[in-house]
C-alpha cells in the first residue's frame, strides 16, 4: 500500500482533477452529487497523500535523496522537458498539509455555499485549484512546476471572481491575475536563463548542478538568475510591492480565502524558493534581499492590519505577514524554520478564516469587526476554536505557532541579522496586538443587539475543530524537546538549533504584551480611552495606514495615465501615422492616377500630339549622340 | 500510385462548392450541409494523414508528383511534411468550425458557402504542395473571395467594409507583388546555376545562390510574407480587415491565411536562402519584438473586440517573428507551433465574438457587461479563447511562446526580454476585455439572449478540444514540427557567427 503510493504519487493530484472533469461534464446539474464526488475525491487524494507521507517519513534514506521519476514531456535538440514526482520530506509534509486542509475546507464548503445556484461550479473549482496546487507541489521539473503555478493562478482568478455578477469581484479577480503575471515575468525569465545556461529543468539534476555552477556561469549571472526567479514568489506570495492583490482576494466565497490565503496559493511562493535553495545559497546577496524583502513585508502588512476594520481583511493583512516571516526564514537559511511556519500558519490561518466565514454566515456578511461583539456565547464552537486560532498565531505557547515562528526568530538572530530579528520581534508583537484586537471586538465585550447570530451547522463547525486541534499540537513536533521537523525537513546539513530561553522569553513577553494592550484598548478601557480618540488623536498615522500607504492608488494612478496613456499613444500613432503613410500612398497613387488619367482621354488631337513630341524628343536625342544620324535626319528634313 | 490523399483533401472544398452552384438559391440548410460535408472531408483526411505520417523516416510524404509545366520546371507536386501538416490540419480545424460559425449568415448563403470553401480549398493548397509556383498560384487564388466576402457579408464600424475589404486586399496583393519579383529572380538564376529548371523547394535548396543574390531575395520575400503576416509596419491591414470581415473570414484570415506568410518564410525565404535569412535575422527579430509591444500596447487602447483581438493578433505573430529571427531548430519549432496555437485560438475568440455580435448587434467593450450569467457557455468558449491568448500553460499556446522565449532569448537577449513582458500586456488587455464583456452587473437588456445551442456549439467543442490537447500534450505537436524544421534549419549554422550555434553556453 505504501509503496504503491509513493510510486503512484501522482494520483494525488489527478484525483481531484478527475473530480473536476467529472463535475463539469456530468454532475453539475445535481448539487449535493457534485460535493459528494468532490469529497470523495479529495479524502482519496488525502489517502495516497498520507500513505506516501507515511513511507517517506519512516524510511530515513529520504531524509538526504528524494524519490524521483519522470517521463518525457516534449523535446528537441536543445530543449527537453519532462514530466514526473519528486517525492521527499518537504513535498511529503505539503501534500500531506494540503490535502488534509483541502478536504476540510470542501466540508465545511458544503454548509457555507449551501443554496448557492454555483453551489456544483464551486466545488469543481475547488477540486481544480487542490489539484493545481498538489500538482506544483510533487513537480520534478521546474517548467512543469511554472504549468501548475500558473494553473493555480487560474483557479484562484476563477474562485475570486465566483460571484461573477459583482463589479467588485471582476475587478479583484482580474487585479490577483495580473499582479501575479507581473511576478510570472520574473520567474520566466529567470527559468529561461536557466534552461539556456545550464541546458535542463529538471529541479533534482539543477540541485547537482548548482554547486558547480561556475563551470556554467558567472557569479553576477547566478546573483541575475536568483533575482529574476525570486519575482515569481513576491508576487505569487504576496511580498512587498506586489502584495497589493491578496487583500481584495477576499472578494471570493470565504472558503475559498481560507484555501488561497492559508493551504495553498500564497505559500507556493515560499515552497518554490524552499525547492530551489540550491540555487540561491550559491548567491549570497539574493539571499539577504529574501530576508529584507520577507522582514520588511511582515512589518509592513502587520502595520496595515492595525487598522483595517473588515474582519476578512485583517486576516489578510496578517497573512501577507506571516508570508513575510516564512520568507525571512528562507532569506537566513532556515528551510527548516520557514517551511515549519508554512506548515503551522496553515492551520491556524486556515481555522480563522474558516471562523471568520463562519461569523459573516451568521451575521449575513455583515463585515466590519466594529458591529460585531459578544458573539462567543452565542457562537461557541466559532468562538473558542477562533481564540485557539488567534493563541496560536500570537505565539504563546504550546500552541502551534509559537514553536516555528520562535525558530524564525532565532535563526535570525544566529545569522546575525539583528536589525532584521528586530524586526521581526516588533511585528511578533504588532501581530497580537491586531489579531486580538479583532478578537475581542469580534467575540467578546458587547452584543450588539441589531445581530442574531447563531452557531453555524456541524458540517462548518467539525472542520473547525480539526484545524483548532492541529493548530494547537501542530507545532509540538518541531519543538526543543522532540525536533522531529529539524531532522526531516532541512536544506543541506540538519541542524540542531541550541534553544536560547532568552529569545524565547521575548518571544512570549511580546505577545503577551500584544494581546494585553489590545485587552486594555477593546476591552477594559474601553470606554475611557476611546479608540477612535486614538484615531483621531494619530490621525495621520492613521489615515496613512488605514489606506495601506496608497499603494493602490499609486498602482492604479500608473494603470491608468502610463499604461493606458501610452496605450492611447500608440493607438493614435497607429491610426494617424502608421495608417496615415498608408492612406497616403493609396492617396498618391490615386493622384498619380488621376493625372495619367489625362493622357487617355479618347482626343484623336491629344493622342497626335503626344505622338509628335515623342518622335521630336527621339529626334533630338539621337541627333545628340550621334553625328551621322544627326546629319541624316536633318538632312532628310532640309531636302 | 497510391490513392491521392492530399488531393483528395484539395478536392473535397471544391467538389461541395461545385455542388452548392447547382443547388437552388434559398434552400440555405442544404448549402450549410454540402459545406459541412465537404469540411468534414477535408478534416477526416487531414487528420488521417497527420497521424499516419511517419515521423522516424520524415522528410515529404503522401507524394504526388505531375510534370506540368516543363520549360519552367513546374511539377503538379504535392507532399507534406513535418512542416506543412499542423498546418494543414489547422486549416481544415477552422474551415470546419468556420462553417459552423457561420451558420447564421442572414442573406446569400449560396455564394457565401461557395467562396468560402474556394478560400479553404485556395488556403489549404499553399500548405501542401511543395512547388513553389503552385504555392503562388493558390496564394493568389485565396485573395478574391476574402475581398468579396469582406464588401458583401462584413460590416462597417470604425472603417467601412468596403475600405477594410480592399485594404486587406490590396496589401495582400502588394505583399504578393514583391514575392513574384522574388519567385520569377529566384527561378531564373536557379536555372542559370543549375541549368535545369526546376520550381520544387527541395530543388531550389540545393542551388548555391550567390550570397549577395540571397540577401536581396530574401529581403523582398521578407517584404512580402512579412505583409500578409502582419509585421510591423506592414500591420494596418490587419485590425481593420477582422473588424470588417464576417466571423468565417476573420477566422480563416487570422486562423490561418496570415500563416501562409510564417509559412513562406520557413519553407521558402529561409529554406532557399539562408544567408540571406542569416543576414536579416537581427533585423526580423526587431520587427518582431516591435510588433509585440507596439501591437500589445494598441491592443489595450481599443474598445471594439474585433479590434482587440485584431491587433493580438499582429502582436502574436510578432512572437512568431522572433522565432523564425532566432534561426535555431528550438526557435523556428516555436515560431511553427505558435501559428498552430494562435490559430486556434484566435479563430476561437472571433466566432465567440461573432456569436456575441450576433445577439446584441455591437462589438463595443463598453456596451456589454455581465454576459456570463445569460450565456455561460459561451463566457466559457470565450475565456479559454482569452487564457489561451495570455499563454496560460496548460492550453496550446504556452509551449509554443516558451520554446519561442527560449530560442530568442538564446540569440538575442535583452532584445527578448521586451517581447517576454508582451506577457503582462496581454494578460491586462485580454482580461481587460473580459472582464468587461462577461462578468459584472448582468444588463436587464440581455436577459433574452439565448445561449449557444445545438451546431453553435460546434466551434467551441472542437478548438477547445485542440486547445487543451494541444497544452497538455505538447508532444503531438512538437515532434510533428520538429521533424519538419530540423532537416530545414540543419544547415542554417553555417551562416551564422558561431557564437549563436545551439547548445552552446555563455
Amino acid at each position: 500500500m505504501v509503496e504503491f503510493a509513493m510510486n503512484h504519487t501522482w494520483l494525488v493530484p489527478l484525483l481531484p482533477a478527475l473530480s473536476f472533469l467529472i463535475i463539469i461534464f456530468f454532475t453539475r446539474p445535481w448539487p449535493r452529487l457534485s460535493s459528494t464526488v468532490s469529497i470523495a475525491f479529495m479524502l482519496s487524494s488525502f489517502a495516497v497523500a498520507t500513505l506516501a507521507a507515511y513511507g517517506v517519513f519512516t524510511d530515513a534514506q529520504f531524509k538526504h535523496e528524494p524519490l524521483v521519476y519522470a517521463i518525457r514531456w516534449f523535446g528537441m535538440e536543445g530543449l527537453n522537458i519532462d514530466v514526473g514526482v519528486l517525492l521527499g520530506p518537504s513535498s511529503a509534509m505539503m501534500i500531506f498539509m494540503v490535502t488534509l486542509v483541502a478536504s476540510l475546507i470542501q466540508i465545511y464548503s458544503t454548509g457555507y455555499m449551501k443554496g448557492d445556484p454555483g453551489y456544483s461550479v464551486f466545488f469543481s473549482y475547488l477540486s481544480l485549484f487542490a489539484a493545481s496546487m498538489l500538482g506544483l507541489i510533487i513537480s520534478s521539473n521546474l517548467l512543469q512546476l511554472f504549468v501548475f503555478w500558473e494553473l493555480v493562478g487560474l483557479c484562484s482568478y476563477l474562485l475570486i471572481g465566483f460571484y461573477t455578477h459583482k463589479n467588485s469581484a471582476r475587478e479583484a479577480a482580474k487585479k490577483a491575475f495580473i499582479t501575479t503575471r507581473i511576478g510570472d515575468f520574473g520567474m520566466l525569465l529567470g527559468m529561461l536563463a536557466i534552461q539556456i545556461i545550464f541546458g535542463t529543468l529538471n529541479l533534482y539534476e539543477l540541485g547537482q548542478i548548482m554547486p558547480n555552477f561556475e563551470d556554467y556561469t558567472t557569479a553576477g549571472m547566478m546573483t541575475l538568475i536568483a533575482v529574476l526567479l525570486f519575482i515569481g514568489p513576491i508576487g505569487k506570495s504576496g511580498q512587498f510591492p506586489l502584495h497589493v492583490w491578496l487583500p481584495d482576494a477576499m472578494e471570493g466565497p470565504t472558503p475559498v480565502s481560507a484555501l488561497i490565503h492559508a493551504a495553498t496559493m500564497v505559500v507556493a511562493g515560499v515552497y518554490l524558493v524552499g525547492r530551489t535553495m540550491f540555487l540561491f545559497v550559491e548567491v549570497e546577496s539574493a539571499m539577504y534581499l529574501i530576508a529584507v524583502v520577507g522582514a520588511f513585508t511582515a512589518f509592513f502588512a502587520a502595520t496595515i492590519a492595525v487598522t483595517q476594520r473588515e474582519i476578512k481583511r485583517i486576516l489578510a493583512y496578517s497573512t501577507v505577514s506571516q508570508l513575510g516571516y516564512m520568507m525571512l526564514a528562507l532569506g537566513v537559511g532556515s528551510l527548516t524554520a520557514s517551511f515549519f511556519h508554512l506548515w503551522t500558519h496553515a492551520f491556524f490561518k486556515a481555522l480563522m478564516f474558516l471562523g471568520a466565514g463562519s461569523v459573516l454566515h451568521a451575521l449575513h456578511h455583515k463585515a466590519d469587526v466594529w458591529d460585531m461583539g459578544g458573539l462567543i456565547k452565542k457562537m461557541p464552537i466559532t468562538g473558542w476554536t477562533f481564540v485557539i486560532g488567534g493563541l496560536a498565531i500570537a505565539g504563546i505557547p504550546p500552541f502551534a505557532g509559537f514553536w516555528s515562528k520562535d525558530e524564525i526568530l532565532l535563526a535570525t538572530f544566529n545569522e546575525g541579522h539583528y536589525l532584521l530579528f528586530t524586526l521581526g520581534a516588533v511585528t511578533a508583537f504588532l501581530t497580537a496586538f491586531y489579531i486580538w484586537r479583532m478578537i475581542f471586538l469580534t467575540f467578546f465585550g458587547e452584543e450588539k443587539p441589531d445581530n442574531h447570530p447563531h452557531e453555524s451547522p456541524l458540517s462548518m463547525t467539525i472542520p473547525l475543530i480539526v484545524l483548532a486541534v492541529m493548530a494547537t499540537v501542530g507545532g509540538l513536533i518541531g519543538t526543543p524537546m522532540n525536533p522531529h521537523w529539524q531532522e526531516w525537513i532541512f536544506f543541506g546539513e540538519s541542524h540542531h538549533i541550541v534553544p536560547n530561553i532568552p529569545i524565547m522569553l521575548v518571544s512570549i513577553a511580546l505577545a503577551a504584551a500584544g494581546i494585553g494592550l489590545a485587552y486594555v484598548l477593546y476591552i477594559k478601557d474601553r470606554n475611557k480611552a476611546n479608540v477612535k480618540d486614538l484615531a483621531i488623536r494619530f490621525k495621520p498615522v492613521y489615515t496613512l495606514l488605514y489606506n495601506k500607504y496608497y499603494m493602490d492608488e499609486m498602482y492604479l494612478w500608473f494603470n491608468h495615465k502610463v499604461v493606458d496613456g501610452s496605450a492611447r499613444m500608440t493607438h493614435l500613432f497607429d491610426i494617424y501615422v502608421v495608417d496615415g503613410i498608408v492612406n497616403g500612398l493609396g492617396a498618391v497613387t490615386k493622384g498619380t492616377g488621376g493625372i495619367l488619367r489625362y493622357t487617355q482621354n479618347g482626343k484623336i488631337q491629344s493622342y497626335a500630339l503626344v505622338f509628335f513630341l515623342a518622335v521630336l524628343v527621339i529626334t533630338i536625342l539621337l541627333a545628340f549622340n550621334d553625328t551621322t544620324s544627326m546629319a541624316l535626319v536633318l538632312g532628310g528634313v532640309s531636302k | 500510385m497510391s490513392f491521392p490523399l492530399l488531393t483528395a483533401c484539395l478536392l473535397a472544398p471544391l467538389l461541395a462548392a461545385l455542388i452548392i452552384i447547382f443547388l437552388p438559391k434559398d434552400e440555405s440548410k442544404l448549402h450549410k450541409i454540402v459545406a459541412v460535408i465537404g469540411t468534414f472531408v477535408s478534416l477526416a483526411i487531414s487528420l488521417y494523414v497527420f497521424f499516419a505520417y511517419d515521423k522516424s523516416i520524415g522528410g515529404i510524404q503522401f507524394v504526388e508528383r505531375i510534370n506540368w509545366i516543363k520549360d519552367l520546371g513546374v511539377t503538379y507536386y504535392m507532399g507534406v511534411d513535418g512542416l506543412s501538416l499542423p498546418m494543414l490540419l489547422l486549416t481544415n480545424l477552422i474551415g470546419f468550425t468556420a462553417v459552423f460559425a457561420s451558420w447564421n449568415i442572414p442573406n446569400r448563403t449560396k455564394e457565401f458557402f461557395i467562396l468560402l470553401l474556394v478560400l479553404i480549398a485556395g488556403v489549404m493548397g499553399t500548405f501542401i504542395t511543395q512547388d513553389l509556383f503552385i504555392f503562388l498560384l493558390f496564394y493568389e487564388v485565396v485573395v478574391i473571395p476574402i475581398y468579396i466576402m469582406v464588401i458583401i457579408w462584413g460590416s462597417s464600424k470604425r472603417v467601412t467594409k468596403e475600405y477594410a475589404g480592399m485594404k486587406l486586399t490590396i496589401y495582400l496583393l502588394i505583399g504578393s507583388a514583391f514575392l513574384l519579383a522574388a519567385v520569377i529572380a529566384t527561378f531564373v538564376k536557379a536555372t542559370q546555376i543549375t541549368g535545369t529548371p526546376d520550381m520544387s523547394f527541395q530543388a531550389l535548396a540545393q542551388v548555391n545562390f550567390p550570397e549577395q543574390f540571397q540577401i536581396w531575395m530574401f529581403l523582398l520575400m521578407l517584404i512580402g510574407f512579412g505583409s500578409l503576416l502582419s509585421m510591423f509596419p506592414f500591420h494596418s491591414w490587419s485590425p481593420d480587415g477582422y473588424a470588417g470581415a464576417p466571423t468565417a473570414v476573420s477566422m480563416i484570415h487570422a486562423g490561418v491565411l496570415k500563416k501562409i506568410g510564417g509559412y513562406g518564410l520557413i519553407r521558402f525565404a529561409v529554406y532557399v536562402m539562408p544567408a540571406g535569412a542569416a543576414y536579416w535575422s537581427p533585423l526580423i527579430a526587431v520587427l518582431g519584438v516591435a510588433g509585440c509591444a507596439y501591437a500589445a500596447m494598441g491592443a489595450l487602447a481599443q474598445k471594439d473586440l474585433k479590434y482587440i483581438v485584431g491587433y493580438s493578433s499582429v502582436s502574436h505573430m510578432g512572437y512568431v517573428l522572433l522565432g523564425v529571427a532566432a534561426l535555431s531548430v528550438v526557435g523556428v519549432n516555436g515560431a511553427v507551433a505558435n501559428m498552430f496555437a494562435h490559430g486556434v485560438m484566435a479563430a476561437l475568440f472571433f466566432s465567440m465574438i461573432g456569436f456575441i455580435y450576433e445577439r446584441t448587434h455591437t462589438r463595443n467593450v463598453s456596451d456589454l457587461g455581465g454576459l456570463a450569467r445569460q450565456m455561460p457557455k459561451l463566457a466559457v468558449g470565450f475565456m479559454m479563447a482569452a487564457m489561451a491568448s495570455l499563454g496560460l500553460p496548460g492550453l496550446v499556446s504556452f509551449i509554443p511562446e516558451f520554446t519561442i522565449f527560449v530560442g530568442s532569448f538564446e540569440r538575442f537577449g535583452l532584445l527578448a526580454v521586451v517581447a517576454i513582458a508582451g506577457i503582462i500586456i496581454t494578460a491586462l488587455y485580454v482580461l481587460r476585455a473580459g472582464a468587461n464583456t462577461l462578468f459584472g452587473t448582468p444588463r436587464e437588456k440581455y436577459n433574452h439572449l439565448k445561449d449557444l445551442k445545438g451546431v453553435e456549439m460546434v466551434p467551441l467543442v472542437v478548438l477547445g478540444a485542440v486547445l487543451v490537447i494541444g497544452g497538455l500534450m505538447p508532444s503531438l505537436l512538437f515532434d510533428m514540427v520538429d521533424s519538419g524544421v530540423a532537416p530545414i534549419m540543419s544547415h542554417i549554422n553555417e551562416y551564422l557567427p558561431t557564437a549563436v550555434q545551439i547548445g552552446g553556453k555563455y
